[in-house]
C-alpha cells in the first residue's frame, strides 16, 4: 500500500492515537521522532507549514495533518478492521464525541492541571469533571465505546487512562474519581490492558518530566504577569 | 416512509448557513426553526445538552450536532446527488484539514475584529489579514478550494461572505483590495442558487452586529 511515515513525538497523546490506529489496521510505518518541538525539523516545516505540528502522516510522500483528520484518512485508506461504525448516524455520533473528547476534554484537563491552587483551579476541575460526566453516560452498557471491540472513539479517548493520570499527579488533583465515574474508570482499566495499546504509550517517568516542565513554565508566566 | 428533517438555527450564523446550503444542494425538504439564543428552546437544550448550540439537525427524531459533522452526515445519507466531499481519501483528508482550519481560525478572529477596540482590535486585524492570506494562498489559481467543483472547504468558508461587510467596516479595509482571489471565488460561488438563496444580505448582518454591540455594551 506504499510507504507510510509518521512524524511524531513519543509523549504526545495526539501522536499515540495515530500509532494505535495504524497498528490496529496492521499498517507498517516508519516512526520519525521530532526531537525538539522548540526547534522544528525542516521535514515538519515543509510538510505542515500551516500548523507546524505533530502528528504528521506521510503516505506516498503526501502529508496529512491534524490527528482526527489522519484517523479518518487511515480508516478510509486501509479497510481492514473498521474503526468507525457503518451507519451514518452512528458515525456522526462518533465524530461528535471524538471532537468533544479530542479538544474540549484534553484542554480542560490540562487547564485544571496547570492552574495553581485556588478558585480558578477549583472551577477548572469542576468543568473538566462535567466533561467526564458526559463520557460516563456514553460508556454505559458497553465494554468499549466501540462496543465489544475498541473503535474510533476508544482511540480518541485513549489519553484518559495514561496521560490524564500523569496530569493528575503533576497537577495535584483527581479528576477521574472511581466513585464518581465507575464506568469510565473501568473502561480506562480495560483499555490500557490491551497489549497493542500498552506497547505504544510513553514511559510514565518521561511523561511526568515533560508535564512537570510545562507546568513550571506556565506557572512562572502567570506569576510574572502579577 | 417520509423523512422528517428539522433544523434548529439562527439566521446570522455562518455555521447554520453551511447546513442550509447543504440541504438545498441535496434538495431536502425540512422544517426551519429559528432559535433565540438568549432564550434557548427546551428542544435545543434537550437535543444538544453538551454544547446547547445551533445548528442542530433532527432527522427522524435523532439529533446531529456541529455544522461540519451535520454536513458530512447529510452527504452520507443523501448520497444520490451533489456530493459535498470528494471520494478519494487523500482529497477528503485535504478537505477536512482546510475545513478544520476555517473552524479553528476564521470565526474567532472575525469576532475579535468587530467586538474589540484599540490595541486588541489592531492585533485582531493583523491576525485576520494573515489568516485570509493563508486561505487565499491555498485557493491559488483554482476556481474553487475543491478544485474544479464546489466542495466541502468552499461550503465551510463561503458562509463568512455574509459577514465581509462587517469585517471591512470595523477593520477599515477592503476585502477586494486585500484578497482579490477570495472575492472572485465568492462571486463564483454566489452564482449557485443554493448559496445565493441562503446567505443573508451583508447589510442585515451589519445591522445585527450593531444591535449586538449595543446589547452587550461593546460600543
Amino acid at each position: 500500500m506504499g510507504e507510510v511515515k509518521l512524524i511524531a513525538t513519543t509523549q504526545s497523546l495526539f501522536c499515540t492515537r495515530v500509532e494505535w490506529a495504524l497498528k490496529l489496521k496492521g499498517v507498517e510505518y516508519e516512526f520519525i521522532e521530532e526531537e525538539d518541538l522548540r526547534n522544528k525539523s525542516p521535514l515538519l516545516l515543509k510538510y505542515n507549514p500551516v500548523h507546524k505540528k505533530v502528528p504528521l502522516l506521510l503516505h506516498h510522500g503526501k502529508p496529512i495533518a491534524e490527528s482526527l483528520v489522519i484517523l479518518e484518512y487511515i480508516e478510509e485508506t486501509w479497510k481492514e478492521n473498521p474503526l468507525l461504525p457503518q451507519d451514518p448516524y452512528e458515525r456522526a455520533l462518533a465524530r461528535f464525541w471524538a471532537q468533544f473528547l479530542g479538544d474540549k476534554c484534553v484542554f480542560g484537563a490540562w487547564e485544571a492541571a496547570h492552574k495553581a491552587e485556588g478558585e480558578e483551579k477549583t472551577k477548572a476541575i469542576e468543568s473538566a469533571q462535567e466533561s467526564l460526566a458526559f463520557l460516563e453516560k456514553q460508556i454505559a452498557g458497553k465494554k468499549y465505546f466501540g462496543g465489544e471491540e475498541i473503535g474510533f472513539l476508544d482511540i480518541v479517548a485513549g489519553w484518559i487512562p495514561h496521560w490524564l493520570s500523569v496530569m493528575e499527579e503533576v497537577g495535584g488533583m483527581k479528576l477521574l474519581e472511581a466513585e464518581k465515574f465507575p464506568l469510565l474508570h473501568e473502561w480506562a482499566h480495560n483499555f490500557i490492558q490491551i497489549p497493542l495499546i500498552r506497547e505504544c504509550i510513553p514511559p510514565r517517568e518521561k511523561l511526568l518530566d515533560y508535564f512537570n516542565a510545562s507546568i513550571s513554565y506556565m506557572r512562572s508566566l502567570a506569576t510574572n504577569k502579577q | 416512509m417520509a423523512d422528517e428533517v428539522v433544523l434548529l438555527d439562527f439566521w446570522p450564523s455562518m455555521f447554520g448557513m453551511r447546513v442550509r446550503i447543504a440541504l438545498a444542494e441535496k434538495g431536502i425538504k425540512y422544517q426551519y426553526k429559528e432559535e433565540d439564543l438568549r432564550h434557548k428552546s427546551e428542544l435545543l437544550l434537550k437535543m444538544n445538552p453538551v454544547h446547547k448550540q445551533i445548528p442542530l439537525l433532527i432527522h427522524n427524531g435523532k439529533p446531529v450536532c456541529e455544522s461540519l459533522i451535520i454536513v458530512q452526515y447529510i452527504d452520507e445519507v443523501w448520497n444520490h446527488k451533489s456530493p459535498l466531499l470528494p471520494s478519494d481519501p487523500y482529497q477528503r483528508a485535504h478537505a477536512r484539514f482546510w475545513a478544520d482550519f476555517v473552524d479553528r481560525k476564521v470565526y474567532g478572529v472575525g469576532r475579535k475584529l468587530w467586538a474589540t477596540k484599540g490595541e486588541e482590535q489592531e492585533a485582531a486585524k493583523k491576525e485576520f489579514l494573515e489568516i485570509y492570506k493563508t486561505l487565499e494562498s491555498e485557493l491559488g489559481e483554482k476556481p474553487y478550494f475543491g478544485g474544479e467543483t464546489f466542495g466541502f472547504v468552499d461550503l465551510s468558508f463561503v458562509t463568512f461572505y455574509s459577514w465581509f461587510y462587517v469585517y471591512e467596516n470595523f477593520g477599515k479595509f477592503s476585502m477586494e483590495a486585500e484578497f482579490p482571489q477570495i472575492v472572485a471565488w465568492v462571486k463564483r460561488c454566489m452564482q449557485k442558487e443554493s448559496i445565493a438563496n441562503t446567505l443573508p444580505d451583508q447589510k442585515k448582518i451589519y445591522e445585527f452586529v450593531l444591535e449586538l454591540k449595543k446589547i452587550f455594551g461593546l460600543e
